[in-house]
């Protein structure tokens, strides 16, 4: 089943990661929090990994809540 | 045995708090934030799920307002410490507890001006006295919500339109009511919040916080710098929140226990608590009222106080009273001058003390009625001698 497309959120503080999966498992966004991969680069180890097709309601439920992050990238 | 001494630091705790704990410390005892494993994001999950209960109770949205300290002292010494300079001008109460007074007073050596603002002989503070002491230098204005001396309440809320108004920063010291009184800091206009996480909030000794109004962490160095788990790459201390003030491995287990502490407050309500704690204040003042020889303190309606009483029987000193109250009647209070001899010189009691009784919402009526039995019997023997 590791065929799928994701990408991951990065944020600035685990606080930040840890607030924004809260907020996902309650609106139903499939999620995970993970290492940040290797070719990246954060200022926090952990990072939320999403399917890419859901980019824009990721992107729109972080900045509904405010929650700065530090960039998305595919993985 | 009868505990009233919950002013100190409240006991026992709902049993869900140290359920969290032992949980913490068998099934996952990681160091939060730190690594990326498993273990490591649910110990993380822990603080931040306390973090958010906090800012619920807060009433504000943004839980990264709140930052973890070991107790309401070291949240008092972040701002104290970290905000003021030389040349700037704070003004206190004449109620306040030693983790604002002794700060202030060594800030006082390296230039800061501080003015104290005397209160009534009941413990109340008239705003407009605040007022009359702004001045161009006034940074900040810091005050007790509730004494722990007396429970008396400071009149927080219209301070906070005061020193709006005049554009100088409100800090509240709460140890006293957090978990137990209403507090909203958006609108009594408080920008910043010292609490203890192991009084009302029911969570274990070891644990505080500082709650930051948004923007003044620019004008506030921390106390400790050091690793966060962010920013691993960068020589330089994050500048936001909670990272900013947090550094070194945190108290998770005690984290823990303060997130049920505070989840079992919201569950029963800070109105309930309130009015349990005030029938129970009730009994007690009108109680020891109706003892010849007591004298009580502070002013006697239990609706402008915190459940903390303090009284002194004639011809005895506050440690015999406590002596006796413990050896024969197992009953735990604290006499003297319970960390705040400024208090006891605006009550009078200096330096003699008094002796403090404080109830908490796990208290019985028969814990109070054995009580004031116990000090009508201290009284009878002493009248025998
Ligand atoms: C009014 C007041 N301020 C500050 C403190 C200090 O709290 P902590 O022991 O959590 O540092 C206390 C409690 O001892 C207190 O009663």
């Amino acid at each position: 089943m590791e065929t799928a497309e994701y990408s991951v959120v990065l944020f600035y503080s685990t606080s930040n990661a840890l607030q924004a999966e809260k907020l996902f498992k309650k609106t139903g966004v499939a999620i995970k929090l993970i290492p940040v991969p290797r070719q990246l680069s954060s200022d926090c180890g952990i990072c939320l990994r999403f399917d890419r097709p859901d980019e824009p309601s990721v992107k729109a439920i972080l900045e509904k809540k405010q929650i700065e992050i530090q960039g998305i990238h595919p993985i | 045995m009868i505990y009233l001494d919950n002013a100190a630091t409240s006991w026992p705790k709902p049993e869900a708090v140290y359920q969290a704990m032992d949980n913490f410390m068998r099934h996952t005892g990681a160091n939060p934030g730190r690594s990326a494993h498993q273990l490591s994001i649910e110990a993380g999950r822990i603080i931040y799920e306390t973090r958010e209960s906090l800012s619920m109770l807060f009433g504000i949205g943004d839980p990264m307002r709140i930052v973890f300290t070991s107790n309401a002292t070291e949240a008092l010494n972040v701002v104290i410490r970290g905000l003021l300079h030389p040349g700037d001008h704070v003004i206190t109460s004449s109620m306040e507890h030693n983790s604002v007074m002794r700060p202030l007073r060594h800030m006082e050596k390296l230039g800061v001006e501080v003015t104290v603002v005397k209160c009534s002989s009941e413990g109340f503070l008239n705003p407009h006295d605040v007022e009359q002491a702004v001045g161009p230098h006034t940074r900040l204005v810091i005050l007790n919500h509730a004494s722990n001396v007396v429970g008396t309440l400071l009149p927080v809320a219209e301070v906070g339109q005061i020193t709006r108004r005049r554009g100088v920063l409100l800090m509240i010291d709460a140890a006293q009511t957090m978990g137990c009184y209403p507090v909203d800091v958006e609108e009594m206009h408080i920008d910043l919040l010292a609490f203890s996480g192991h009084k009302g909030l029911y969570g274990p000794q070891g644990t505080g916080g500082l709650y930051i109004r948004k923007g003044i962490e620019s004008s506030i160095e921390p106390l400790k710098y050091g690793g966060t788990g962010s920013r691993s790459e960068h020589e330089y201390q994050p500048d936001f929140l909670p990272d900013k003030y947090e550094s070194g491995t945190p108290n998770t287990v005690g984290l823990a226990g303060l997130g049920a502490g505070v989840r079992f407050v919201l569950e029963q309500g800070v109105n309930e608590i309130q009015k349990r704690e005030q029938v129970l204040t009730r009994s007690i003042i009108d109680g020891l009222k109706a003892i010849p020889g007591v004298t009580i303190y502070g002013d006697s309606d239990p609706r402008k106080r915190v459940a903390v009483v303090s009284f002194n029987i004639s011809g005895l000193i506050p440690s015999e009273v406590a002596m006796q109250l413990e050896e024969y009647h197992q009953i735990m209070c604290r006499p003297g001058l319970h960390c705040s001899p400024i208090a006891h010189k605006t009550l009078g009691t200096f330096p003699q003390g008094t002796i403090r009784l404080s109830p908490g919402y796990f208290t019985s009526d028969d814990d109070i009625e054995g009580t004031l039995e116990a000090v009508r019997r201290i009284i009878a023997t002493k009248a025998r001698f």
